[in-house]
Formats: structure tokens, C-alpha cells, sequence
């Protein structure tokens, strides 16, 4: 009986010492709150040809938040961090959108070609931000508040329309094709929203780089001790600096899905404060701020408990306004029970009883 | 607790996962003893020390302290401290990007009533400090541009400064010269007659037959005894340390067979008039194929930095150097790796272990980088390589999936030995490999590096330890004040001979 008992007891730590586990009790505990609120939660249903409900929802929206998250992790393994993402995103999305015009017959550019221009953009910004924090080596925050700045004035300036003779800048300007509608809404006869599979392919691709090449090693070295990995042979300045460029090229990613579900480039709102939850998103996954050792698995799980807690509270009947707020608590517990610190301190109490 | 009794602990318990650390130690120390502390690498000595001084919590046990009423348990380093107990732990650590004197006076400066720091008095304390353990640097310097000695000898500066009964030196002398080593032990001594107990971690069986009065032996976590130094000869020791007899002194090379010396060898590496501003004035030096070649010289005489310039690891300001005949224009370690050669660093914490990745990740890192990005090594060759040199250079860790993090000081310095062996390279460049290792496993290194050099590795080898050069090199530089002094070689390298040209060079 003890026997079973203290089976029990070490198998639950074992579980509870899993990387993913607080990951997933953090998601957990969002939907759980979910389904006593709204029992009609989990329901899924077929309306209109597509998928329909809350989860569906929840995946679909957090589909940039989990590419965003990805190329975020890599920056922030290297032991850097990139505040630009959001704006990059904007910025991308104005390029692919002003590439591809406003007209009803037909693209000003081939789409493909509007869109590789647009990750091409957001590559650029991402070696921009590399080329500051790698060669130059200027502080991560401080290299990437640039373009957190400049990128959305600059996506407004492409977003420029003339109105009265004169060309304004900062301007919705829309898309009339219906492709273009597909990449952020549903294709023909398929009943899953088209991010969710650019979502997971982004994932997956990157999953299989970082684990079948040494990159995901490389990485890690450069963020635990980038001296040491110097000097067996790892070019860390380069390492950082890709770290950047794929960041950006999530950004763009981003940017041109969430362009393509308004069919239009918002160089104000969109990728708006998706920095702040991309960021969360890492450190929601359990990875650590300075660097090092990472999960993409822990980060895509924070990206979709972020997009479940903000889809929740406003099914909740919170406002726009004051979601920041809820948000901030929820996210301050998760964070906790996350700490080293907090349970050396309360293990450390403990003891001092004892 | 007795009248005489200093320190005591009883029964002390503490696991790691997976790992027994320490089962049911008791260890005693007497007031005004200098209490050596001595065991194989990953026998639990830091352990012992750690949940002593509250880095780690305790299992179980009891430690009491005197005058103190009670049991006494430490939750953190600076609780020790008040109690009493000042530690230089086994790595340093200490802050390497602020000033040796910030460093020195770290939580305590003295300051205005204003709250400013008075940095002209912190300046002439931390002065005072090193004075007293016969150091004289720059203390406005940043600490980490100093070598590891350096940083060592700073560390026991800053913990001999603070008023305390009990001091705790874990491997104080690791990378320490012999004249750094004398001094220290002068300051032990005289600490011991104001009445202060000292525990002493070293693997140099010399130096506890020269300051300690009294050894405990550990052994894979637990207690083998406590014995008087004079009762307990060298052989005996190092049988209790081992668990089975072994003579640590055997001669080395007779075992490697024939030696090379004296036959004509073909050039490997030839440097010209090499230098580097501020590190190592220009030298020349030509290396054949197969040799073991030493580098000697006091403390900050230049020989760290002369193999960092051969390996590229800081960039020559001028001069020439060609590797197997060809002329070396990359210089990146990369491109080293490349051509063949390998560099240990002195440096194990900053420049060697990669913490938190695993064994297996730490011994393979290099050979996966010379091999490229793009070409993984397969996970079963990974752990075929990780498997074969955890067992030849008996690295003591739970797994070869364990972060390199959570192994003992020695046992890290293997890994990162490991790591390099594992590149099979042509020219292998060793800064102090034995630092911290214990003195089965050293003595088997030195006997690997004479075969390796047998079977056509050359090597260069640097080590504050002057015997283990004795035992292994064919011919040794002489470095001082950052430049090339001399050369001795065969039969002309004695004790005597470098002790007199380290010496000359000074004049
Ligand atoms: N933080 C940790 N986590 C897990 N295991 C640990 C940790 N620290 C030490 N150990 C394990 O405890 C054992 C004792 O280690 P310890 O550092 O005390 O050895 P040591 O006697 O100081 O050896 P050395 O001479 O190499 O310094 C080792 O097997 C080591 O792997
Ligand atoms: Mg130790």
C-alpha cells in the first residue's frame, strides 16, 4: 500500500519536474476556468462548410502569436531579445499589401512574389537588428527599439494614399482580390483556417532544422556561454546574428497573415503590443530570459494559453480596455509558479520552521 | 561537543537526484587546526562544504558551531559568514566585471553618510587586503582581466579580510605557483595562531603534509576517517582516498616506452617573431611532430597568452605563423580547429564548461563545430563517444544526459579535457588540464599525454605544477615578464634548472 503510495508520490514529481509540465497546467487552468463559465466551450460544429467555436477560434487567433513566439525564442535563447517584432509585422504587411494594389481584376504584383518581398522585408529588419546586436554589439533592447519606433512610421509612409492631390500617409489600404483572403481565412473546401496549417508548418519546419542540424545546439552554447563556444569553433557573432533574421522573418510571416484577415494593411494596429506577447509567450513556455537551453514545444503552449486567456476574458464580457488588466494578474501568478526563486524561498521558510 | 571542538557535524545526509552526495558524514573540526579535506573528484568535499555554508539546504543532520547555543543551520553563504564561517568556494565567485577592489569589499563598502562608497578608502582596504596575502595589482582594474590565479588569490583576499573562526579554502591552490602557494600558507599559519580553524580542500598531497595537522577522507559520499597528518604516510592515503593501493609517483614516461628526444623531428609548428601588444612580447618558436613541449613561468609571465596566439584565440598583432608548413592567415579558432589543433583554456568556468547543456553535448561541442553545422552527428555516435571517454577519463556523473553543471569541479575539468581528445587533433594545447583533478586520475592523464605524443600528437602543456612537468615534457620554455626567456631540454630539465632560469629571467 505505502508501496503504490510512494510509486505514486515520485511518479507525480517526475511529472511536476517535466520541462512542459507548468506549461501545460497554465493552459490547463485557463480552459478549465473556461468550461465552468461557458459549458458550450469545447463545442465544435460545422456551419458555413468551416469549422466553428471557441478552440477553433482560439487556435485560428493564436496562429501569429505561436510563429511570433518561435522566432522569439531563438533571439532569446542566444540572450538576446527583439522589441521590434510587432512593428515588423506592420511593416511586412504594408510592403505585401502596397506590392499587390488595390484594383478589383487583378494583383499590381504576382502574390507570391508580393509576399516573398514581404518575408524578404522582414529578413532585412531582422539583420538589421542582428547586424546591432551581434557585430556592434549595442544592447538588445536598445538595437531593436529602433525599428520598435521606426518600422510602423515606415510602414505608414508606404501606406500612403493621395487624398485631395496629396499623398497622406498612414492609410488603411484594402485588397479587393479574394485570394488574398485565403491565407488568413479559409481555402476552398477546406474546413481548418489556413493559419492554423501555416502555424504548425512553421513550427515543424523549425523544429526539424534546430533538432536534424547542430543549429539548435549552437544556439543554446552561444546562450549559456558564447566565450566558451567561441573557442570550440562556433561562430557565435553569426549564430546571433541568425538568430535576428529568423525573428524577422516570423514577424513578416505574421504580419502578412494578419494583413490578409482585415485584406488590408492597418500600419497603426496591426502586430500592435505583439511584441509583449510574444515575449510572454517564451517565458510562459518555461524558457529562461538569459538564454540558454529552450523549448519551442513550451513557447507554442504559451502562445495559445495567451490567445485562450484573451479570447476567454472577452467571451467573459471584458472589455477591450480593461483586458491588459485581468491579463496582467493572470499572467503574474503564471509567472510565479513558474519561479526557482519563489520555491527556494518558500522551501527556505519552510525549513526555518522546522 | 567538546571543549577543543571547534565545528562539528553528525550525520549528514544530502541527495541530489539521482546522485548520493553525502550518506552519514560526521566530520569534527579543532580550534586552531588547519583540517585538510581530501577525497577523488565527485567524492562529495564541495558538498560537505556547501550545505555547511547554506548554498545548499540539508538533508539531515546536525552541525553545531562553537558558541553558539544549539544546532546550527546556515541558509545562505552570508548567514555563514555571521555565524562566523568565511568561504572561497571551489569556483570562483566572484563579479569579473567589476574592479578588484569593488569585489573585495562587495556588500560592505565603506561609505559616506550620505551613502555615496568612499572609493579612495575601499581603494586602500582592498590594497591592504591583497598586501596581507602578498599581492600586489591594480585595484582599480576590472577583475576579470585578470588570470584565474589571480582571481583565486583575490577570492581568499576578500574571505581572510572578514573577522571569522572558521575558514573554508575549497582548492584555494588549484592554479597557484609555488610562490603564491608559500605565501598562502604563510597567511594560513598565522590566521591558525590568532586561533582561527581552517578546512582545506586540495588534491596536492604535498601541501597537506606541509600546513595540515589533521585529514578527512571521503570517499563516494561517505566518511572513511579522521586522521592525524603524522599518523598517516602518503601511500596509506592515497590508498584511503582510492579505496585500493596505487603509487600516484610511478614513473611516467618509462611506462610510454622509447622516447624520441634527441632524434631529428619534422617541424609541425613554427611561430616568428609572434606578438600580441600588452599579452606577449614577439618570440619564435618551432614545434616538431610528436614533441611534448612545456611552457613555464611565474605567475603572469606570459604563458597562457603565448598558447592563445598559437591557437588564435586572441588575434597576433604582427608576426608569422605557419602550422604543418602552410601560413596561418584565418585567425579564428574555427580555423585552428581545422587545421588540427585543439586548445584547452585555463579557464574552466568562462572560457570551458557550456553549464547547462549535458555531458554528451560538452564532450561532443567541438567535434560537432570542426564537423559543420549542417552534418549532426548521429545521436548514437554522439553517445557511442560520450560513453567511451566518460569511461577512459573516469568522469564520475550520473549520466551522460546530467548538465555538466551539476558535476564536481574535477570531474567538469574532465568533460572539457574529453572535448578535445574527442577531435583527435595533430597539435593539442593543454592550459593547466589537471587543475582540480585528483591524483589517481592525474596521474593517468599525464601518462595519456606521454602516449598521445608517442603515437604522433603533439603537445604543448601548461602547468603552475612543476613535477607534473618534470614527469612529462621533452623540452620546456621559460616565459618571463611576457617574454620568451630560454628553452631546457631532455636531461638539462630539473627542478633546479627551471627554478634557476625563471629566476634568471627576473634579473
Ligand atoms: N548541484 C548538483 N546537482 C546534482 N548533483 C550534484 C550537484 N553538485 C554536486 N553533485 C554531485 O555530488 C557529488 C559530489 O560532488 P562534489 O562537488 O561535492 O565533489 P568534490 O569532492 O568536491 O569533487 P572535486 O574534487 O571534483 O571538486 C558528485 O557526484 C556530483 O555529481
Ligand atoms: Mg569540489
Amino acid at each position: 500500500m505505502s508501496d503504490t503510495l510512494s510509486l505514486i508520490k515520485s511518479k507525480g514529481r517526475a511529472l511536476v519536474g517535466q520541462r512542459l509540465f507548468l506549461p501545460l497546467f497554465a493552459l490547463f487552468l485557463v480552459l478549465i476556468v473556461n468550461v465552468i463559465k461557458t459549458p458550450a466551450f469545447f463545442n465544435i460544429s460545422i456551419q458555413n462548410g468551416v469549422l466553428y467555436g471557441y478552440i477553433i477560434d482560439i487556435i485560428n487567433r493564436s496562429s501569429e502569436l505561436v510563429i511570433l513566439a518561435v522566432g522569439m525564442t531563438l533571439v532569446i535563447a542566444t540572450g538576446g531579445i527583439d522589441i521590434s517584432v510587432g512593428a515588423v509585422s506592420a511593416l511586412s504587411a504594408a510592403v505585401c499589401v502596397r506590392l499587390l494594389g488595390s484594383s478589383y481584376d487583378n494583383y499590381a504584383t504576382p502574390m507570391v512574389l508580393a509576399i516573398l518581398a514581404a518575408l524578404a522585408i522582414g529578413m532585412i529588419c531582422g539583420a538589421f537588428n542582428g547586424l546591432l546586436v551581434s557585430k556592434l554589439r549595442i544592447q538588445a533592447m536598445v538595437a531593436t527599439l529602433i525599428l520598435f519606433t521606426a518600422g510602423r512610421g515606415v510602414a505608414q509612409l508606404i501606406s500612403a494614399r493621395e487624398i485631395g492631390g496629396k499623398m497622406v500617409p498612414g492609410q488603411i489600404i484594402y485588397v479587393r482580390m479574394e485570394s488574398f483572403k485565403g491565407i488568413g481565412g479559409f481555402l476552398p473546401k477546406v474546413i481548418v483556417p489556413t493559419p492554423v496549417f501555416i502555424a504548425a508548418a512553421v513550427v515543424l519546419i523549425f523544429y526539424l532544422v534546430l533538432t536534424r542540424t547542430a543549429l539548435g545546439l549552437y544556439i543554446k552554447t552561444v546562450g549559456i556561454n558564447s566565450r566558451a563556444g567561441r573557442l570550440v569553433g562556433i561562430n557565435s557573432t553569426f549564430i546571433m546574428f541568425l538568430g535576428y533574421v529568423l525573428c524577422g522573418l516570423t514577424a513578416s510571416m505574421a504580419g502578412v497573415i494578419s494583413s490578409s484577415r482585415i485584406y488590408s494593411s492597418d500600419a497603426n494596429n496591426i502586430g500592435l503590443n505583439m511584441e509583449l506577447d510574444a515575449i510572454l509567450a517564451v517565458a510562459l513556455g518555461g524558457n529562461s530570459m538569459a538564454g540558454g537551453k529552450f523549448s519551442l514545444a513550451g513557447s507554442v503552449i504559451g502562445a495559445i494559453t495567451i490567445q485562450a486567456l484573451t479570447t476567454s476574458l472577452y467571451a467573459m464580457g471584458v472589455t477591450a480596455d480593461q483586458l491588459p488588466v485581468y491579463k496582467a494578474v493572470v499572467v503574474v501568478l503564471i509567472v510565479s509558479i513558474q519561479s526557482e526563486e519563489l520555491k527556494r524561498w518558500i522551501s527556505a521558510r519552510g525549513g526555518k520552521k522546522a | 561537543m567538546k571543549e577543543t571542538d571547534m565545528l562539528t557535524m553528525r550525520g549528514i545526509h544530502k541527495e541530489f537526484p539521482g546522485v548520493k552526495a553525502l550518506s552519514n558524514v560526521d566530520f569534527t573540526l579543532r580550534k586552531g587546526e588547519i583540517h585538510a579535506l581530501m577525497g577523488e573528484n565527485g567524492a562529495g568535499k564541495s558538498t560537505l562544504i556547501k550545505v555547511l555554508t547554506g548554498v545548499y539546504p540539508l538533508d539531515r543532520g546536525d552541525i553545531r558551531v562553537e558558541g553558539i547555543e544549539g544546532a546550527v543551520i546556515n541558509h545562505s553563504p552570508e548567514e555563514a559568514q555571521k555565524n562566523g564561517i568565511s568561504t572561497v568556494y571551489q569556483e570562483v565567485n566572484l563579479c569579473p566585471n567589476i574592479s578588484v577592489a569593488e569585489n573585495i569589499s562587495l556588500a560592505r563598502q565603506p561609505l559616506t553618510k550620505w551613502g555615496a562608497v568612499k572609493w579612495k578608502k575601499m581603494n586602500r582596504t582592498a590594497e591592504a587586503a591583497l598586501d596581507a596575502v602578498g599581492l600586489k595589482i591594480d585595484v582599480t582594474k576590472t577583475l576579470g582581466d585578470y588570470s584565474v590565479a589571480i582571481q583565486q588569490m583575490v577570492a581568499i583576499a576578500r574571505a581572510v579580510d572578514v573577522q571569522c573562526k572558521v575558514l573554508i579554502l575549497d582548492e584555494p591552490t588549484s592554479s597557484l605557483d609555488d610562490q603564491e602557494v608559500k605565501k598562502l600558507f604563510e597567511v594560513m599559519k598565522s590566521l591558525k595562531d590568532q586561533g582561527v580553524s581552517i578546512i582545506f580542500v586540495t588534491h596536492f598531497l604535498e601541501q597537506v603534509y606541509e600546513v595540515c595537522d589533521a585529514i578527512t577522507v571521503l570517499r563516494n559520499g561517505e566518511l572513511v576517517g579522521r586522521y592525524d597528518v603524522a599518523e598517516l604516510p602518503r601511500v596509506q592515503l592515497v590508498a584511503k582516498m582510492l579505496g585500493h593501493e596505487y603509487d600516484d609517483l610511478a614513473q611516467i614516461r618509462s611506462q610510454g616506452g622509447e622516447s624520441l628526444s634527441g632524434e631529428i623531428r619534422e617541424t609541425i609548428l613554427d611561430a616568428r617573431d609572434l606578438s600580441k601588444a600588452g599579452s606577449i612580447k614577439p618570440f619564435d618558436l618551432e614545434i616538431g611532430k610528436g614533441e611534448v613541449i612545456g611552457l613555464t613561468g611565474l605567475l603572469g609571465s606570459g604563458r597562457s597568452e603565448l598558447a592563445r596566439l598559437l591557437f588564435c584565440a586572441d588575434k597576433p598583432d604582427r608576426g608569422e605563423l605557419s602550422f604543418k608548413g602552410e601560413s596561418v592567415r584565418a585567425h579564428n579558432p574555427i580555423d585552428s580547429l581545422k587545421r588540427g589543433m585543439a586548445f584547452l583554456p585555463e579557464d574552466r568556468k568562462e572560457e570551458g564548461i557550456i553549464g547547462d547543456l549535458s555531458v554528451r553535448e560538452n564532450l561532443i561541442i567541438a567535434l560537432q563545430a570542426r564537423t559543420g553545422m549542417f552534418k549532426l552527428l548521429p545521436l548514437a555516435r554522439q553517445n557511442e563517444l560520450a560513453d567511451k571517454f566518460i569511461e577512459i577519463l573516469s568522469i564520475k556523473t550520473a549520466s551522460a544526459e546530467t548538465p555538466v553543471s551539476q558535476l564536481s569541479g574535477g570531474n567538469q575539468q574532465k568533460v572539457i579535457l574529453g572535448r578535445w581528445l574527442i577531435t583527435d587533433p595533430d597539435f593539442l594545447i593543454l592550459d593547466e588540464p589537471t587543475r582540480g583533478i585528483d591524483v589517481g586520475t592525474k596521474a593517468e592523464i599525464q601518462k595519456l599525454i606521454v602516449r598521445l605524443a608517442r603515437e604522433g600528437m603533439t603537445i604543448m602543456f601548461i602547468s603552475s605544477e612543476i613535477e607534473e612537468m618534470l614527469r612529462t615534457v621533452d623540452r620546456l620554455c621559460v616565459l618571463c615578464d611576457r617574454k620568451k626567456v630560454g628553452e631546457l631540454k631532455n636531461e638539462n630539465i630539473t627542478q633546479h634548472n627551471v627554478m634557476a632560469a625563471i629566476a634568471g629571467g627576473n634579473q
